[in-house]
C-alpha cells in the first residue's frame, strides 16, 4: 500500500526526521492562507498524487506570493496529472502540499528496502539526489553505497556516521545526517513499511538537514497491527475493481486485455496469464480466488471480472487440492444465471468430485464449454473470443 | 531414497485444533504420514484423531520424538510458531501460513542463524514423498513415487506441473514448494543441492516466478554444479512492472525480476525451458530421451 508525500512526511516527522513545514490544502483559498500562514518568502505548492515525477509533469510549482499559490492550485486541483508512472491518463489532483521553500546545498538520496538475497533491510544512499536511484545504478554504481542492518541492532551509529562520511556530509553535520538515517530506519520498522524513501535529502545552507520529498510503501501482510497506517489508504488512487476485490479478499490486478480469467493459487494464476497469451490472446486481469474459495466468493469474483466492460470471454482455470470441484460449478452456474453472462465461458477444473461438477456444468443449459486441459483451455478460450 | 522427508519422519502440527490443522492433519495421516503430536497452547493432555496434543513444542518434542513439524497457526502467531520449533531444535520446520509480516520473518531468519532447524515457507504448500510421505496442503493422489524431483515457489502450479508428469507416467522423488513470500526459509539452490546428492533423484522440474533473484542464482548455481537434467518454467511472463501477482514475493520491482531476465539465465546455464505451463510434463519427457 502506498500514502502520500504529507502522509509519509508526518510519519517520519514523529521519529525525529526533519522536513520543511508545510500545509495540505484542497481548494485554491486554503493553498493561499497556507502560504500566508507559512510566512513571506519563497513557498512550493505539491500536487499529492500517487507516482513519481511529478516535478517534470508539472506537478511542484514554486510561488513568491499567497496569491501566486492559490493560482498554482487552481492549476493542479482538479485536474488530471501526467507523469512517466501513471500512465497517458494521467492521476487527478485531489489535494496540494504548500512547503515553505528551503535553501538547498546538496541533493542526496536515502531509501531503506528490503534485501530479499539477504533477507535483510539495507540502507541505500547516494551523492546523487533528485533523480531516479535505478538511473544512478545504471550510470554510476560507484556512487551508490550500502549498509546492511542486522534486525537484533538496528541501524548502528557507526554505520550512519560511514554512510554520512563517504557522502561528504561536513562533520558538523553528521549528528543530524545520523538523526534522520536512525529516524527512518525507525520508522520503516515500527510502521512494517516495505520502502521509506527520502529523494531527495537535503543539505540547507542553513545547516540542516531534512527530507524534501518522502514515499513510504507498506507491507499489507503487518495490517492486523498497523491500524493508524491503514487509515492512511486512500481508495481514490487505486483501481476501482481492485478496491472491490479485495473486501472479498480476492487478489485481483487489472490488465488490458480482454479474456478474464479466474483461478486458484498467484503461480497458476500468473501461468494462466502467460498461456493466454501464448495462444494468441491478451489476458484483461489476474486473479487468485484463493484455495478456500466458495460460492459466494466465486459469485464475486465473477462480478468483478464482468464489471470490466473489456472483457470478450471468461476461463476458469481451478486446480483443486481442497477445492471441491461440483461446489465450484454449482457457484459458476449460479453466478452466470444471476449475471446473465452473454460472454463465452471456458471452465477447465481439476480436483475433488470432478465428474459431478462437470455434469452440474453440462446440466445447468448454460452455455459453457468444458476443457480437459490447460493448453485445451486456452485454445478453446481464444478461439471463442475470436469468433464472437 | 529422497530428500527431506520419507517414511520415518515424525511429525508434529502446530496449530492442530484449528479448521486448516485439523483438515490438513487428517490428510496428512490418511496419506500415510506419521503424524505424532500437536501442539496448541493451553489444550496439552487432549487429543485429535488419536493424536496427543501438547502446550509446548519442546514437550511434544521430548514426549513423541517428531523431527519435523508444520505449522497452521494465523499470521500474527505464526513468526512466534516457528521460533519455539527452532528453539526445540526441530530439523525439518515447515510453515504453510501466508501471510506472515516480512519483518517478522526477517528476525525469524537472523534467529535461524546458527541453529540445528532448516525451515521451509512460509507461505508454501509444503513437501511430499510420494508413497511415503506428505506434509502439508497439497492433493496426495496426483503424485506418484518416482525419480524426478520438483521444487517451486508456487502451490497449485506445482500441482499443475506434478500432474503432468504423473500422466506422462514420470514420478517424482520429493515435490518442494519454498512458498511465494520475500523472506523465506529454503532457497531454490537449497534444495538443488539436495536433489544433486540424492542418489534417487536423476531430474528436476523448476518453477519459479517473477520477483527477486533466486532464480538467476539458482541457475548460475546448475550451471557449474548440476549434471542431472533441469526443466524450468517462469511464471509471469505477461505481469506488468510494479504490480503485486498475489503472492507477496512476486513482483517486478525497478525493472528487476522480470521472466524475461530469469529465463534468460535459466536458458544460458542450460536449463530445458517450457515455453508454456502446459507442457512442462512434455518437456521433462523430451529432456530424459536426450
Amino acid at each position: 500500500m502506498n500514502i502520500h508525500e504529507f502522509q509519509a512526511k508526518e510519519i517520519l516527522k514523529r521519529f525525529g526526521v526533519s522536513v520543511p513545514r508545510g500545509i495540505v490544502a484542497t481548494t485554491p483559498d486554503e493553498a493561499k492562507s497556507a502560504a500566508q500562514s507559512l510566512g513571506d518568502g519563497v513557498s512550493v505548492v505539491k500536487a499529492q498524487i500517487h507516482a513519481g515525477g511529478r516535478g517534470k509533469g508539472g506537478g511542484v510549482k514554486v510561488v513568491r506570493s499567497p496569491d501566486e499559490a492559490a493560482a498554482k492550485a487552481r492549476d493542479m486541483l482538479g485536474k488530471n496529472l501526467v507523469t512517466h508512472q501513471t500512465g497517458p491518463e494521467g492521476r487527478q489532483v485531489r489535494r496540494v502540499l504548500v512547503e515553505q521553500g528551503v535553501n538547498i546545498e546538496r541533493e542526496l538520496y536515502l531509501a531503506m528496502v528490503l534485501d530479499r538475497a539477504q533477507s535483510r533491510v539495507t540502507v541505500i544512499c547516494s551523492s546523487e539526489g533528485g533523480v531516479e536511484i535505478e538511473e544512478v545504478a545504471t550510470k554510476h554504481p560507484e556512487k551508490i553505497l550500502k549498509e546492511t542492518i542486522d534486525p537484533v541492532i538496528g541501524l548502528a551509529p557507526f554505520q550512519c556516521r560511514r554512510l554520512a562520511f563517504a557522502l561528504g556530509i561536513p562533520p558538523e553535520l553528521t549528528g543530524k545526517a545520523v538523526a534522520v538515517m536512525q529516524g527512518l530506519y525507525r520508522a520503516f520498522d515500527e510502521c512494517d513499511a516495505s520502502l521509506a524513501e527520502i529523494n531527495p535529502l537535503i543539505v540547507t545552507r542553513e545547516g540542516q538537514v531534512m527530507a524534501l520529498d518522502a514515499k513510504m510503501n507498506f507491507d499489507s501482510n503487518a495490517f492486523f497491527r498497523q491500524k493508524e497506517i491503514v487509515a492512511l489508504r486512500d481508495l481514490d488512487e487505486e483501481d476501482p475493481r481492485e478496491v472491490e476485490a479485495s473486501k472479498y479478499d480476492l487478489s485481483y490486478i487489472s490488465l488490458d486485455g480482454n479474456i478474464a480469467c479466474m483461478v486458484n493459487g498467484a503461480g497458476l494464476a500468473m501461468a494462466t496469464m502467460d498461456i493466454i497469451k501464448l495462444c494468441g490472446g491478451e489476458p484483461a486481469n489476474f486473479l487468485d480466488v484463493g484455495g478456500g474459495a466458495n460460492k459466494e466468493k466465486v459469485a464475486q469474483a465473477f462480478r468483478i471480472l464482468l464489471a470490466d466492460a473489456r472483457v470478450r470471454g471468461v476461463l476458469i482455470n481451478i486446480f483443486g487440492g481442497i477445492m471441491r470441484c461440483d461446489v465450484l460449478a454449482q457457484g459458476v452456474v449460479d453466478a452466470a444465471r444471476e449475471l446473465n453472462v452473454r460472454v463465452p465461458l471456458v471452465v477447465r477444473m481439476e480436483g475433488t468430485n470432478v465428474e459431478i461438477g462437470k455434469k452440474i456444468l453440462a446440466d445447468s443449459g448454460l452455455v459453457i464449454i468444458s476443457a480437459e486441459t490447460m493448453a485445451d483451455a486456452a485454445e478453446k478460450i481464444v478461439k471463442a473470443v475470436k469468433t464472437n | 531414497m529422497s530428500i527431506l522427508v520419507n517414511k520415518s519422519t515424525r511429525v508434529l502440527t502446530q496449530g492442530i485444533t484449528g479448521a486448516t490443522g485439523q483438515f490438513h492433519t487428517k490428510a496428512c495421516k490418511e496419506y500415510g504420514t506419521q503424524m505424532v503430536a500437536g501442539v496448541t497452547p493451553g489444550k496439552g493432555g487432549t487429543a485429535f484423531d488419536g493424536i496427543p496434543i501438547f502446550d509446548t513444542v519442546e514437550r511434544a518434542v521430548r514426549e513423541t520424538g517428531a523431527n519435523a513439524t508444520v505449522i497452521y497457526v494465523p499470521p500474527p502467531f505464526a513468526a512466534d510458531a516457528i521460533l519455539e520449533a527452532v528453539d526445540a531444535a526441530i530439523p525439518l520446520i515447515i510453515c504453510i501460513t501466508e501471510g506472515v509480516p516480512v519483518r517478522d520473518m526477517v528476525k525469524v531468519k537472523r534467529y535461524l542463524e546458527g541453529r540445528r532447524s532448516q525451515l521451509l515457507g512460509p507461505n508454501c504448500p509444503g513437501t511430499i514423498t510420494p508413497g511415503e510421505c506428505k506434509i502439508g496442503i497439497m492433493p496426495g493422489h496426483i503424485h506418484l513415487a518416482g525419480t524426478i524431483g520438483v521444487v517451486s515457489r508456487s502451490g497449485t502450479l506445482t500441482y499443475e506441473a506434478v500432474d503432468q508428469l504423473t500422466r506422462l507416467g514420470l514420478g517424482q522423488s520429493t515435490c518442494v514448494g519454498i512458498g511465494g513470500d520475500p523472506v523465506h526459509g529454503f532457497e531454490f539452490i537449497d534444495v538443488l543441492k539436495l536433489f544433486h546428492q540424492d542418489p534417487k533423484t536423476s531430474a528436476v522440474v523448476m518453477i519459479g516466478e517473477i520477483g527477486g533473484s533466486a532464480e538467476e542464482e539458482a541457475a548460475a548455481w546448475i550451471k557449474s554444479n548440476m549434471k542431472k537434467p533441469v526443466v524450468g518454467f517462469i511464471a509471469g511472463q505477461t505481469a506488468p512492472a510494479g504490480k503485486r501477482m498475489g503472492h507477496a514475493g512476486a513482483i517486478i520491482s525497478g525493472g528487476k525480476g522480470t521472466a524475461k531476465e530469469k529465463i534468460a539465465a535459466m536458458n544460458a546455464a542450460g536449463i530445458h525451458m517450457a515455453s508454456s505451463p502446459a507442457t512442462i510434463g512434455g518437456t521433462m519427457q523430451e529432456a530424459l530421451a536426450k
